[in-house]
């Protein structure tokens, strides 16, 4: 139970700074403590993989502490670690990194995304970002000073973020574009017309993209595009990607950003005075996941795509509208039909059939009239919890009438 | 096809339904795949696996090392096919290295491998020799641990 005595005096409440105070808590985690209060519920609103790491990963993890890898390492991260990251970019999306110079190891992409725009922001600079979108990149925007401009997307456009819809956000004040395909939480990708679009509105603007590709590994019958690929990108373009999701390693915190030079080096000065270096265990076990892992990631893949058709049908079958998301793992169906909008509909669905999703506006305002459903949970788990909402929303519908 | 084949060794009793959303092909044409690989041997059969450790059934399984000779024009096919064709034999295979086949069987007594062993499988012409070992401990079968399920959810119930 949270604590509602009013025990701050007046000078706690001074504490914390306004920048703080204000910023809004997660949509996601208000939901997160009314769900545990209720019992046998099946989620569909986690995010993140429902394998345990892949057993070689997690043994070369036990390995290195058995050596005695317990003390930091370089700031940058283990230069073999960097090595592998920049043949393995070089492998998968044919760009070319220089490991010592351009690649940083970060504590999971969540610390590199922090880190790049307490790098880049001034106080009132401006960053594009789709809405909706994952709940970190307002936020840390706000934090680091800035001001999160958002450009609204939607079914008609596959929830992918147009760039003559940026373009007309674009102000003196815009430091950079953030985005992130494959998305959280709508599951869509940016095809190559798309990319190049924007790629060609950061060139002609000289502005930064900042491109989170955490999901790049998970995507469905269209290859990923790696936007420092695209001509002219890869010196305007900051990457940020990790092994979490491709490698269900969420809880090692490994992530890691790639660009130029001098940038790295700027990001280097806020990790060392911060995080020092990400866990040395987490590197080590990294190392074999980008050697070794290929096997495991096409096998999740694989399997998430089985689980991917299969809810997407259902979805559409039981009267939830949903464009085909084929990257990530959510589906990202329009909840409309029923009347009701995004909390109430998650709210009431929890309340009454015991299967959690996410209301869509925990994303953003445009993530209203959608729920956010994760599919990286078992087979039988999404079917009964298919049937628990096509009841739910057979009655809502015979309500509303 | 191959597809279809995955989804049913991970899972027998995956209906032609949930296959035909999975795999994004209609009901008629999954029903129809299953059907021909079940006439033509493709699909052997529909088994449960079984965690009989768990009820501590008594049960008997040993590994035996084959040393054969092998025979002119069929080589160690026909001697196999001897071997194997007893019931006690749960698995058998054709290996390399210091002996021929390896195989596998399955008793509720250990007079009644030792038996077999003695009477059935040692006096074979084409048997040169054979070594038994009994099975102490089971842990993995098709895949698939003999460790009871963990309840535990690792994960959240939510997360961003």
């Amino acid at each position: 139970m949270p604590n509602t005595r009013p025990t701050f005096t007046r000078a706690l409440d001074n504490l914390i700074s306004q920048k703080v105070a204000t910023l809004p808590p997660s949509g996601i985690r208000k939901f997160f403590d009314l769900l545990s209060s209720i019992e046998d519920v099946i989620s569909l609103g986690i995010g993140e993989p429902d394998f345990v790491t892949p057993w070689h990963i997690r043994e070369a993890g036990i390995y290195s502490l058995e050596q005695g890898y317990t003390m930091y390492t370089s700031n940058s991260g283990m230069p073999e670690l960097r090595q592998e990251l920049a043949r393995y970019l070089e492998f998968h999306y044919g760009v070319s990194y220089h490991p010592e110079h351009e690649i940083l190891v970060t504590a999971g992409s969540s610390e590199a995304l922090d880190l790049v725009l307490r790098a880049i922001i001034n106080p009132g600079d401006e960053v594009i970002i789709p809405d909706p979108c994952y709940v970190a990149y307002p936020a840390d925007i706000t934090l680091a000073g800035g001001k999160p401009v958002p450009v609204s997307t939607n079914e008609r456009n596959n929830f992918v973020v147009r760039a003559t819809d940026i373009a007309a956000r674009i102000t003196e004040k815009t430091k950079a574009i953030l985005i992130g395909y494959p998305a959280n939480p709508t599951g869509a990708v940016m095809s190559k017309k798309e990319a190049d679009a924007i790629a060609e509105l950061a060139r002609e603007h000289d502005s930064p993209i900042i491109s989170d590709e955490i999901y790049a590994r998970l995507t469905y019958g269209v290859e990923h595009i790696c936007f420092s690929s695209l001509p002219g990108m890869k010196k305007r373009t900051i990457l940020i990607s990790g092994f979490s999701k491709s490698h269900a390693m969420t809880g090692w915190r490994i992530g890691y950003v790639a660009g130029d030079r001098r940038f790295i080096q700027a990001l280097t000065k806020i990790h060392q005075y911060t995080l020092l270096c990400a866990p040395t265990m987490t590197q080590m076990a990294t190392i074999e996941a980008v050697r070794n892992g290929e096997g495991e990631v096409e096998k999740m893949v694989q399997e998430y795509n089985r689980r991917r058709r299969f809810m997407v049908k259902r979805l559409n079958e039981i009267g939830l509208p949903c464009f085909e998301p084929k990257g990530a793992f959510f589906a990202f169906p329009s909840i409309k039909a029923t009347g009701m909008n995004s909390e109430e509909f998650a709210q009431k669905l929890l309340l009454e059939e015991k299967v959690a999703v996410v209301p869509g506006t925990a994303f953003g305002p445009s993530g209203e009239g959608f729920v956010r459903c994760c599919y990286a949970t078992s087979l039988p788990s999404i079917e009964e919890a298919l049937r628990r909402m096509g009841r739910f929303v057979r009655r809502s519908s015979r309500r509303s009438k | 096809m191959k597809e279809i084949l995955e989804i049913l060794e991970q899972n027998g009793r995956a209906t032609p339904e949930q296959i035909s959303a999975m795999v994004n092909k209609p009901v008629g044409e999954v029903k129809k795949a299953i059907k021909q690989a079940e006439k033509d041997g493709t699909i052997l059969k529909y088994k449960a696996i079984i965690n009989w450790p768990k009820l501590e059934r008594e049960e008997i399984w040993a590994l035996i090392e084959v040393r054969v000779t092998p025979q002119r024009g069929v080589g160690f096919d026909a001697i196999a096919e001897r071997v194997y064709q007893f019931p006690e034999v749960y698995s058998a295979y054709l290996v390399s290295g210091t002996y021929d086949l390896s195989i596998l069987v399955r008793g509720t007594t250990l007079q009644e491998i030792a038996s077999f062993v003695a009477e059935k499988l040692a006096p074979l012409e084409q048997v040169q020799s054979v070594v038994t070992h009994f099975l102490l401990k089971r842990y993995k079968e098709y895949g698939e641990t003999f460790r009871l399920p963990k309840e535990t959810n690792r994960r959240l119930p939510v997360t961003p």
